[in-house]
């Protein structure tokens, strides 16, 4: 199959800031407040992505992801879910797998080199094969940054399809490490691209959380206007992913605001919405403690991941 | 995580319900929490206090849910004839203080707009029915920005116009319409006093209590009485104002039909004019545009203030090429827009400002249809039973000679039309009695450039729409009017 660059549409900076700053006007409350910041909680990968990851920051973490808050009874009246996964370094995989073994909580592992990409292929594709034996039900890749910069989208796509096949039942999310693309007009192209070579279900996400700016409201809205675009145009369903710097449960909502009101309530679950954080998940639950009981509480009233 | 199948429909259908309201993630009412108190009744303001007038009273109404907010003088001929005396006898004392103490005054006016800007936003949305947000981020902001522009000017008029030595027109009569009534007394007063003048300031009927409150606050910055003189009524107030023998400079923003009015009622007088009129504005969109920007752009240039406005892009002209993947995003976009209860800050578009406006739009709403033109209604809001609404809607099939391009509305009605080439394009957007603003979206520089130079319009908007600025000339060609306002050349229309 040759390959054909997808006919992307360019991008104007001017409005996509406009579009995507007023969804932070949005207003919300109440009812609709709590079911936004109890479907972010479900939506979160919870993420370690540290040189100095333990097993035992692992097992603290998985800890976390089945029981987010401990006094959800208290606060909500029922049980709070887990998050959607828990996302590691391909080493820390076998921990995560067996603690989170039948608790319905995925185990995504970085792989492809994470997070520069910058290693032979082969190499690349027995990062992400091992991660998959090693029980990783999602694999979070890199692009090649390289390639795309300096134009080569073929070798950028190529390498995508061959992660897909690597990847075999394991779910993908292509990282496009916005923050090094720089222009929306990259964002779209790399978009359209890997939407092209990934399965549906798969998703695009933004960064990897090592380079700034990561996840910013309008990279992710030029993103969530290709996906709508690939639906609307092919059917094809893909899930997008904002990672790095979403740290609070007012952005979260904001988000939420985002992607209701470009693609609607179809990808208003964790299977097609995720967020890549690891300090989010308790400025949420202490946004919903804050909601319910009208005090904000202390940081240190939230168990660490 | 989902089975990794294929999606049933080859292509997808998009589920918007719980963006306009209704669906799994439906925002709860976020009601402006802020109470505003409204006299029960309102008199004029002349030579520096209220004062009841002459005339009758007329109420003014809430058209969210048409309860009447207060009661409004209005204001006669012999009530005209006290407010243009205390303005002429307030001009010696005003054009001849210092340019820097005239500033002095416009700071202070552009701070306390500042300071009640809460309560001057849920007042300019409950008697305009314009959207809390759009009051709260647009109107009283650009309000006070265009006091704290001019406040500047005061005491460098010299230096805007070297080798003159400019002086004040004198007693400036104002008349401003409803649809951005706070602001368009910001851009009426705050030149004219900058520029050592006084003025009588006629608000429009529907819309009086916002320019009451700036008169409010003119008198707790202590502006000497006279300076600022505020008339209330109708037409016929409008009319004792053009037509009264002591002034010597009339300002008018609204309609064409009253702005031919005035030009000859001020026709062989030595009043000055300037007329800031009606608009049929064109988006011209290419096929090499970022059209989901320009969709951005088509949308706030029609829906804004429900369409009342007077550079509304109520015309879109797209390269035919794309007119189907354009008017599918336009199906999305509007059903994404929330309509209702303007003081909902999460409200898109608020209720249209009075019953006969109203009337107005849905005749032209009838004339499309009955011309051929197809009507595309995606909104699914659910709008209350009382109050004056209109859902956002656009017509494709229009065709230049339909009369919905060709006249202009004033509500939340758009007109698609296509084109081929960028001179049928030109040809077609300029094919209008009107010339006020203009917008294009392309990708290509040299496009831009070549278009804007083509475009009679006052005012080209390239890849965005609808941007203002106190510093940036605004005003029309043609039918549009003439005079500008804001920037270097908008004082020039206060001087001679």
């Amino acid at each position: 199959m040759g390959f054909v660059l997808p006919d992307s549409p360019t991008v104007d900076g001017v409005m996509v800031d406009r579009r995507a700053a007023s969804f932070t006007t949005r207003s919300i409350k109440k009812a609709s407040k709590l079911a936004a910041l109890e479907l972010a909680v479900a939506m979160i990968d919870l993420t370690t992505l540290e040189g100095a990851d333990s097993p035992e920051k692992v097992r603290s973490l998985c800890r976390k992801a089945i029981r987010p808050w401990e006094r959800d009874e208290e606060f909500l009246g029922h049980r709070l879910g887990h998050v959607a996964a828990v996302c590691v370094y391909p080493s820390m995989v076998p921990y995560a797998a067996e603690l989170l073994d039948g608790t319905g909580i995925n185990v995504a592992s970085v792989a492809t080199g994470f997070p520069s990409g910058q290693y032979p292929l082969d190499i690349r594709i027995r990062d992400v094969e091992r991660a998959v034996a090693d029980g990783a039900d999602e694999i979070d890749m890199v692009i090649n940054r390289g390639a795309f910069l300096s134009g080569k989208y073929e070798v950028v796509a190529e390498e995508i399809a061959a992660v897909v096949q690597a990847c075999g039942k394991a779910h993908l999310k292509v990282i496009l490490e916005t923050g090094e693309l720089k222009t929306y007009d990259n964002v779209r192209r790399a978009s359209d691209i890997a939407i092209e070579y990934i399965r549906e279900g798969d998703f695009i996400k933004t960064s990897t959380g090592k380079v700034n700016p990561a996840a910013t409201m309008p990279v992710t809205l030029v993103m969530l206007e290709a996906i709508r675009d690939a639906y609307r145009t092919q059917g094809k369903k893909i899930g997008m992913k904002p990672a790095g710097g979403i740290r609070t449960g007012k952005q979260a909502w904001h988000y939420l605001c985002m992607v209701n009101e470009t693609l609607g309530e179809g990808w208003l679950s964790p299977d097609w919405f995720r967020f890549g954080a690891s300090s989010l998940l308790n400025d949420v639950l202490r946004s919903m403690q804050k909601l319910q009981s009208g005090e904000y509480a202390a940081g240190h009233d939230f168990s660490d991941a | 995580m989902n089975t990794n199948t294929r999606s049933d429909h080859p292509t997808g259908t998009l589920d918007l319900r719980g963006a306009s309201g209704g669906g799994i993630f439906d925002y709860d009412p976020a009601p402006e929490s802020v109470k505003v108190k409204i006299d029960d009744s309102y008199g004029l303001f002349i030579d520096g206090q209220f004062s009841g007038a002459s005339g009758s009273s007329f109420a003014t109404v809430n058209p969210s849910n048409e309860e009447t907010l207060s009661m409004i003088g209005s204001a006669d001929g012999s009530d005209i004839d006290r407010a243009v005396a205390a303005a002429r006898a307030a001009l010696p004392g005003w054009s001849g203080l210092p340019g820097i103490v005239r500033g002095k005054y416009l700071y202070r006016i552009a701070r306390r707009i500042q300071e009640r800007a809460r309560e001057l936003a849920v007042l300019e949305t409950m008697d305009g029915g314009k959207p809390i947000k759009e009051s709260r981020d647009v109107d009283v902001p650009l309000a006070a920005a265009h006091f704290f522009y001019h406040a500047g000017w005061a005491d460098k008029l010299e230096y805007a116009f070297p080798g003159k030595k400019p002086e004040p027109v004198g007693v400036c009569g104002q008349i401003i319409p409803w649809n951005f009534p706070l602001l368009m007394a910001a851009w009426k007063i705050a030149p004219a006093l900058a520029c050592g003048n006084t003025v009588v300031l006629k608000p429009a009927e529907t819309t009086s209590l916002t320019a009451l409150r700036l008169a409010e606050i003119c008198q707790e910055v202590g502006l000497p009485k006279g300076v600022v003189n505020v008339v209330t009524g109708a037409g016929e107030t409008g009319s004792a104002l053009v037509n009264h023998p002591d002034v010597n400079k009339i300002a008018f923003t609204g309609s064409t039909a009253v702005g031919k009015i005035i030009a000859k009622a001020t026709a062989a007088t030595n009043k000055r004019l300037t007329l800031e009129l009606g608009g049929k504005s064109p988006n011209i969109i290419f096929e090499d545009a970022s059209i989901d920007q320009a969709i951005e752009g088509v949308i706030g240039g029609i829906y804004f203030n429900q369409g009342h406005v007077c550079c509304a892009g109520s015309r879109v002209f797209v390269q035919e090429s794309i007119l189907d993947t354009v008017t599918q995003k336009l199906n999305d976009r509007l059903a994404s827009l929330r309509v209702g209860d303007p003081l909902d800050k999460n409200t898109d578009l608020g209720a249209i400002n009075s019953s006969e406006q109203l009337g107005t739009i849905n005749k032209y709403l009838d004339i499309g249809g009955n011309e051929g033109a197809v009507r595309h209604d995606p909104n699914p809001s659910s709008v209350p039973e009382k109050g004056y609404w209109c859902k956002p809607c656009f017509f494709t099939g229009v065709q230049p000679s339909h009369t919905i391009a060709r006249e202009e509305i004033f509500g939340p009605v758009l007109a698609v039309m296509s084109f081929r080439t960028p001179d049928e394009a030109i040809s077609r957007a300029n094919n209008t009695p009107y010339g006020l603003a203009a917008g294009v979206w392309t990708d290509k520089g040299s496009k831009i450039f070549d278009m804007a130079s083509k475009l009679d319009a006052g005012v080209v908007w390239l890849n965005t729409y609808n941007q203002f600025d106190p510093t940036s000339p605004f005003g029309g060609y043609k039918e549009s009017g003439f005079g500008r306002e804001g920037g270097r050349h908008g004082l020039a229309a206060y001087l001679k």
